[in-house]
């Protein structure tokens, strides 16, 4: 039985995450890792439930460790996760003219990141280990290598298109 | 061990056998170090850097570190105050200070303060060479919570907060959030610390270096009602309350002032004073008699000590489901501010229901979300007005211009004046336990019980945070565990739910070694001797008195007689027992299924 709360979060799916973590503080991590890919991000009343159900931790302490690393995320991601690589190859080879055409693309304005129908979500990530195909973006896994504005553009224009179809 | 280890502080060579760092053993040989993080009860975290020391090994390899976080090894060589590690502090206290709301003068902890105090040891006059923590960068102060106060723009991240949470109560409410310059120490989520499952200990703030966390300050409603010519004003005081205050005043750990808090309090104008005592030996007639009647009846059994406002909020808020084993006896704060509401008006002319307000001066912070209860109110008031910590009253004290050493003791007000041993030892872990088997072995007996010292409750340190003691009432075997610390308390109730538990009688103190070391007394956290002493002031007191046990008291016989008729009666269910709430649905966390 899945037991459904009123943010509709699935909590039968977090203890079988917990149960396969053996309920263990020093799990804590992927726990949150494995949640993340379910839910696509942290949920606060999630969080709280991890605190509440491993003994030795509290809400607050799991709070602490999913705001110190930067790969947990507390806001809802899109279905297509955008990451555009700014390290030193990259942002010398152009990645800031890119990030700002998918901006510009999705209509996303400063300080929000994921688009209002929750299909795409966009950050910036230091370095991908790619330098060689530098500017870098990736979404959902798949890398386009040496992008550029009017390429993302494109690659975005396809996967919306593809979505319409789909429905 | 034939070979003793040694080693050299300071060119003085000094023996060490098993402290848990070197800071101790610096301690010990009689030099000291600054530090802001270490705190003797809690776990070494070596975050403030303010500890460092220079050590050379034998090999004459030198080093700096954080004598708070090193084993003390033989043989190196020590130096605690040299030039490096000078520049080191003030680097240290530089960099804090320009991070810092330095608005010191309106600050609470302005005087105890260590920032303040290294600040101004170490002669730092000016930061401006560093980036300033900006006004308009400010973060808002968080006074949600009915005990304690947080400001973030003072926390300098030392951590001693989340320790004492996570270590004393097991359920860290405040935590570390983001990272680098962005970290702050807060509840979950930036969540208000009056929302959260705080249980108001106010440990935190005992551990806090700084004015980050601090006892909400009612000292000023507290001087109106005095000032106020229409209003009458009776106070009571805590058992612990007693053998604290004197240090405020240059008095030893646990040298009983109740004389001299009486007659300072009647000097501020007070106009009653009262002993929360009397109502410690009311609590035991009453809880007595509910622990017979349930063993008995072999019904909710164990039965939980309700005196401890931390704990019975712990529970409604963790476990509501074993709230039938909490004692109905209400904390003898409120059995005693009821008392005084129902008979000082009959007894002292002058005294009306409406005029007559109660300020309670406890060692504890909790104690002020207590009186805000709503099962402690009648006709839609307080049962008591205010509650004031026993740091609190000592500021009032020195704003009234009194020297507190050179007063006159004097008695508190009849007809509850007496109090006896048992009263007095519910300040110390294992009190309550104590008095109440007292008095419980002659309501079963009615016979006195010979031996009064039952030691293997009493113990305040960190090895006596759970006591089992068997006690034989006339080859009826009853088990009493004795537990300070939610962490600790935590535990037992675990063993209850998993039917390992074996005992009858579960006496549960918040703070570490009980009242006596409260989150409302003065500074103990960097001496653990300090609450020993507490507690054998109360001790001693227990020794000396007249009466040891509860049921003896004439006073409290009296006030049976003539008004309560008997311990359990209707009317002392009336006045003197409350009730619970399960406060774990509309927690921030009611996601959690059980």
């Amino acid at each position: 039985m899945s037991q459904q709360t009123q943010a509709g979060i699935d909590y039968s799916k977090v203890d079988e995450i917990l149960a396969a973590y053996e309920y263990k503080k020093s799990n804590l991590i992927a726990i949150l890792q494995k949640v993340q890919e379910v839910f696509r991000y942290l949920p606060l009343d999630i969080m709280t439930y991890i605190g509440t159900k491993i003994e030795g931790l509290s809400p607050a302490t799991v709070y602490g460790v999913a705001t110190f690393y930067a790969q947990f995320s507390l806001q809802p991601k899109g279905k297509y996760e955008i990451k555009v690589c700014d390290g030193t190859a990259c942002h010398v080879r152009g990645s800031m003219p890119v990030l700002n055409a998918i901006k510009q693309c999705l209509n996303l304005t400063d300080g929000k990141f994921t688009t209002e129908d929750s299909l795409f979500s966009l950050e910036t990530v230091s370095c991908l280990g790619a330098c060689g195909l530098a500017p870098v973006v990736v979404v959902n896994g798949k890398v386009y290598p040496q992008m550029t504005a009017d390429a993302i553009k494109i690659v975005i224009e396809t996967i919306m298109k593809e979505e319409k179809e789909g429905n | 061990m034939s070979d003793k280890k040694t080693l050299i502080i300071n060119g003085k060579e000094v023996e060490f056998t098993d402290e848990p760092n070197l800071l101790e053993v610096i301690r010990k040989a009689g030099f000291n170090v600054p530090t802001f993080c270490y705190r003797p009860d809690l776990t070494q975290y070596g975050a403030c850097r303010m500890c460092v020391v220079e050590v050379e090994y034998p090999n004459g390899r030198t080093i700096i570190n954080s004598s708070c976080t090193m084993p003390p090894e033989a043989n190196i060589k020590v130096k605690t105050n040299t030039e490096r590690t000078r520049r080191i502090r003030k680097t240290v206290l530089e960099l804090l200070l320009a991070n810092h709301d330095r608005e010191c003068t309106t600050c609470d902890k302005s005087g105890k303060c260590e920032l303040q105090q290294y600040a101004e040891e170490y002669g730092i006059k000016d930061v401006s060479k560093y980036v300033q923590l900006r006004k308009d960068r400010y973060l808002p102060i968080d006074d949600s919570n009915p005990s304690i106060v947080r400001d973030p723009n003072k926390c300098i991240l030392c951590g001693a907060c989340v320790r004492a949470c996570a270590e004393f109560q097991g359920h860290a409410v405040l935590g570390f959030a983001n990272r680098g310059s962005k970290t702050v120490v807060q509840p979950i989520a930036g969540k208000p610390l009056g929302s959260v499952d705080c249980v108001f200990c106010g440990q935190c703030q005992a551990v806090c270096p700084t004015g980050a966390l601090t006892i909400k300050n009612e000292v000023n409603p507290v001087w109106s009602l005095i000032t106020d010519p229409n209003k009458k004003v009776a106070a009571q005081i805590a058992p612990s309350v007693r053998v604290a205050i004197g240090e405020e005043f240059g008095l030893e750990p646990g040298a009983n002032t109740i004389g001299l808090i009486n007659a300072a309090l009647k000097e501020i104008g007070f106009d009653l004073v009262f002993d929360t005592n009397f109502s410690a030996d009311l609590t035991i007639m009453e809880e007595a008699h509910e622990f017979v009647e349930r063993v008995s009846k072999g019904e909710n059994l164990p039965l939980f000590t309700s005196c401890c406002p931390a704990w019975v909020r712990y529970l409604e808020l963790q476990h509501p489901d074993m709230l039938n084993h909490l004692s109905s006896c209400k904390s003898p704060q409120g059995m005693l501010s009821m008392v005084l509401r129902e008979l000082v008006p009959k007894y002292f002319e002058g005294f009306t229901p409406e005029n007559l307000n109660i300020v309670s001066i406890m060692p504890c912070t909790a104690k002020k979300a207590e009186a805000k209860r709503e099962q402690l109110q009648k006709d839609g008031k307080y049962e008591t007005d205010y509650v004031l910590t026993t740091q609190e009253l000592a500021k009032m004290i020195k704003s009234a211009g009194i020297d507190f050493k050179s007063l006159e003791p004097v008695e508190g007000d009849s007809p509850f004046a007496q109090y006896t041993g048992a009263g007095t030892i519910f300040g110390a872990s294992g009190g309550v336990a104590e008095a109440a088997v007292r008095t419980a072995y002659e309501f079963v007996t009615g016979e006195p019980l010979s031996d009064l010292d039952i030691k293997g409750m009493r113990g305040v340190d960190k090895n006596h945070r759970c006591k089992d003691v068997e006690i034989d009432i006339k080859g009826t075997k009853v088990k009493v565990r004795v537990v300070s610390t939610l962490k600790e308390a935590e535990k037992s109730l675990q063993e209850i739910k998993n039917g390992t538990a074996d005992f009858h009688m579960l006496e549960v103190m918040a703070c570490p070694g009980g009242c006596i070391n409260g989150g409302g007394q003065p500074r103990s956290c960097d001496d653990t001797h300090i609450k020993e002493k507490r507690a054998q002031g109360l001790y001693k007191e227990d020794s000396e008195l007249q009466y040891r046990r509860s049921n003896d008291n004439p006073d409290i016989k009296k006030l049976y007689a003539e008004y309560l008729e008997a311990p359990g009666s209707h009317k002392a269910h009336e006045l003197l027992h409350t009730a619970y709430e399960d406060k774990f649905k509309g927690s921030y966390k009611d996601v959690v299924k059980a």
